[in-house]
């Protein structure tokens, strides 16, 4: 019998719930430890970067105006997705260098993550908002509603965990997001959009590109039209740009370079109120009657 | 007073006998697998009840016969206790809570997907109407599961600087009204703090409890984790009683919520009572009173009015009670009353004979106390137990139907001139479970919650549920909270 020859995946990015090539037609050798390549990736450039802002902002109307309690569903359903292509993302974190121990750990850690903030979405209100007992007649009350858009560079040293990690707390309150996957491991995040893709998650809440940190950066600091910037890796000087380049719109900047994703604090609410504002509200409480209190 | 003129109102009698004409549109009954007979659900299996005895469950909007369940006795209800004790002990406080939130999000999932055979099997056996089956209970229930399952591994954020630990094993019983949503209101919060659970339905509508029971199973959750037991008020009586229950949740009447309460006195039992309300619904005169004519159908004619937070009280600004009565009476004649499998049907069946006696009393009492009855002249089915709706208009605050609870679509309709005056009528009460306010004016609205005694208020709106929101009374309404955050406090000791 022949040897059947397999057929490659291309690896794209995800862009306003579509899967285009890198606008520049440009790529780069995904390689694992040994320097073996595992896949062209797309380069991407700034421009596929505007685009999917345009597209994050194009989602984030419909995504933070849904019921937190349908958001949280979506999350779950990520999550059912994930279970049930468990074994694709085990193989290719196996390509990229983890033992089938090490894979299948990253992987339930990161299908319970979704669920961990699967069930944020309806709860972190309650914990984080407040009724504010002011002296006047007034009713107020403060809640947490989503930044907008918010740009997200992935933990480096890990292929799906990482990602998932940010994801899902900057989502889970209604901000939609462009991330740029590990540089090194690029792999799982363009297979992670294809879960995303058949999880009921409308296009341009999550929008994922592959490439260069050292040429997109800059460009996630200074877009007029991103609300915030996570960055989880320890390089001063990238930081330093951060923060300076940030200030042309205010955007908010979290840098999450020391947490440890595989342990307990790889997750908390703090994530997801980390890229919220709180809004106020006051509204006038007539005073009269004086009956009432009695009973 | 002495106007001449007389005040039209806009409204036009709708006559849905000539007019329009709903052919019928039953929902089929093949959706839906009922057994012969049930047993206990007790340590994941299916027992006989030692008492060897069964009790008929049936239809009530035809009388028929559905199934027959097994009564429990003392010895099945220690049964029951001792497996929850023992699933306690020997594996749900073991595992972690992520994990245990898993779980119910698995009931949630196949809650989900069985959907329309659980909406059939509840409006069979409860006489609700399927649309309110379909579209309100079963999603709620679902809903509720979803949305306890994520507190599992939440609970040191909701309780700042407290350790919550679980109490052991909860006794629940749970009334005939909403049986699939009262069983997930009880279910899920006691299991998304860790407890172990037994669950007595209500003796008339029993079935949606133990087909939860098959999904259960199904969701594979370890054995004697959910205990569900059938029964009357004995079999209830022996699970308050039982030593070895740490925590009663009870949902039901005001008279057995006091017995409850006596009863555990001297034990460390944790108790939770959801009872009685005769929630008022308050009509100013600034209200949009279209949308409060369909605010105050839906509070006391929602589920036949057995609801406990019904808006069976109805307070109207004097200026407006005669456009509001009118319009009142004009929208009762155009609900459609009888079989709860069509799909057109508004009100279904009275749940069961007792309780249409119960209603038929209080109809007779209300006339006797000089009150004008007004009924829709809607035709009732010849079998089954039915009650059309009812309104009693000149009605005094002492009369016993605007005093106690009447559990069905019967609506008492009072009159105000002032804030004071209607802020003291609707507080004067024994119950405090729920209120409602109409009135375009926001400033009123925030003015009126703060004034009433009462653990609901719904502004503008009526019968409101969502899992995310606390309910729960004020006075002999009963004590603690289901639902939102609030409702985790009930299930855990810090």
């Amino acid at each position: 019998m022949e040897k059947r020859l397999e057929v490659l995946k291309t690896y794209k990015i995800y862009i306003g719930g579509q899967f285009p090539r890198t606008e520049s037609g440009r790529f780069y050798a995904a390689k694992n430890a040994a320097g073996q390549q595992l896949a062209n990736v797309c380069l991407s450039s700034r421009k596929d970067f505007r685009n999917a802002v345009v597209a994050a902002r194009g989602a984030f109307g419909g995504w933070s105006g849904r019921a937190a309690f349908n958001r949280s569903q979506i999350l779950y359903r990520i999550g059912e997705m994930l279970e049930t292509r468990k074994a694709q993302f085990i193989d290719e974190l196996v390509q990229q260098d983890l033992t089938v121990a090490q894979a299948t750990t990253e992987v339930n850690l990161a299908i319970d993550r979704l669920i961990y903030y699967a069930g944020w979405c309806d709860k972190f209100q309650q914990v984080f908002s407040a009724v504010n007992p002011v002296a006047s007649s007034h009713f107020n009350f403060s809640v947490q509603e989503p930044t907008g858009v918010v740009a997200i560079i992935a933990p480096q040293n890990t292929s799906l965990l990482g990602l998932v990690s940010v994801m899902a707390p900057a989502i889970a309150s209604g901000n939609t997001c462009v991330i740029l996957a590990s540089e090194q491991k690029p792999l799982c995040a363009v297979t992670f959009a294809e879960v995303l893709n058949s999880s009921d998650v409308p296009g341009g809440v999550i929008n994922i590109l592959t490439g260069k940190i050292s040429e997109l950066a800059k460009w996630f600091a200074e877009h007029m039209d991103v609300n915030a910037v996570v960055y989880c890796e320890k390089d001063a000087a990238n930081k330093n740009m951060f923060r300076e380049k940030a200030a042309v719109n205010l955007k908010r900047v979290h840098f999450y370079d020391n947490v440890n994703w595989t342990a307990d604090e790889g997750q908390s609410p703090y994530f997801i109120t980390d890229l919220t504002e709180v809004k106020t509200t006051w509204h006038p409480v007539e005073n009269i009657a004086g009956a009432g209190g009695g009973y | 007073m002495a106007t001449t003129k007389k005040k039209t109102t806009n409204t036009i009698k709708l006559k849905f006998d000539t007019d329009w004409t709903y052919a019928p549109a039953p929902e089929s009954k093949s959706a839906a697998t009922i057994d012969k007979q049930y047993d206990l659900f007790i340590d994941g299996k299916w027992q006989k009840p030692t008492s060897k005895k069964y009790f008929d469950t049936i239809n009530p909007a035809t009388e028929e016969k559905l199934s027959e369940v097994a009564d429990a006795n003392e010895a099945d209800v220690n049964k029951a206790v001792t497996a929850a004790r023992n699933a306690y002990d020997k594996t749900w406080k073991k595992i972690p809570a992520k994990e245990r939130a898993k779980y119910i999000f698995r009931i949630a999932r196949i809650v989900q997907e069985k959907s329309r055979e659980l909406a059939v099997i509840e409006t069979l056996n409860g006489g609700k109407p399927i649309r309110e089956s379909r579209d309100f209970d079963i999603p709620t229930a679902a809903n509720h599961f979803f949305y306890y399952a994520g507190w599992a591994d939440k609970l040191e954020y909701a309780f700042p600087n407290r350790k919550s630990q679980p109490l052991g094993v909860a006794g629940q019983i749970i009334p005939w009204n909403f049986p699939l949503l009262m069983a997930a209101w009880k279910i899920a919060p006691a299991l998304a703090t860790g407890n172990t659970v037994v669950l007595k339905p209500a003796e008339t509508t029993p079935l949606t409890a133990l087909k939860l029971a098959e999904i259960i199973q199904e969701a594979d959750l370890p054995p004697g984790v959910v205990n569900i037991i059938t029964g009357a008020g004995t079999t209830g009586a022996a699970l308050v009683n039982h030593p070895g229950v740490d925590k009663i949740a009870f949902t039901g009447s005001t008279e057995v919520g006091k017995i409850i309460q006596r009863a555990t006195a001297g034990t460390n039992k944790k108790l939770t009572l959801e009872l009685g309300g005769k929630a008022a619904n308050i009509i100013f005169e600034d209200a949009p009173i279209d949308q409060a004519v369909e605010g105050v159908i839906n509070g006391i004619f929602f589920n036949q009015g057995h609801v406990c937070c019904a808006g069976s009280r109805l307070y109207v600004q004097e200026s407006i009670a005669k456009e509001v009565i009118k319009k009142l009476k004009d929208r009762i004649e155009t609900l459609l009353v009888g079989d709860p499998m069509d799909k057109n049907t508004d009100i279904g069946a009275i749940n069961s004979k007792q309780q249409l006696q119960t209603i038929q009393k209080y109809l007779a009492i209300g006339k006797k106390e000089g009150a004008e009855i007004f009924q829709s002249s809607c035709p009732i089915p010849k079998k089954g137990f039915y009650c059309p709706p009812t309104l009693f208009t000149n009605v005094a605050q002492s009369n016993r139907i605007v005093q106690e609870e009447i559990f069905g679509p019967v609506l008492s309709i009072l009159t105000f001139r002032t804030d004071d005056e209607v802020i003291e009528k609707a507080n004067n009460t024994p119950y405090g479970l729920s209120a409602g306010v109409w009135t375009d004016k926001g400033s009123k609205v925030f003015n009126m919650t703060k004034r009433m005694r009462a653990g609901v208020v719904w502004a503008n709106t009526f019968n409101k549920f969502d899992p995310t929101s606390p309910f729960g009374g004020y006075k002999e309404s009963g004590f603690g909270r289901e639902g939102g955050l609030h409702g985790l406090e009930g299930y855990l000791k810090f």
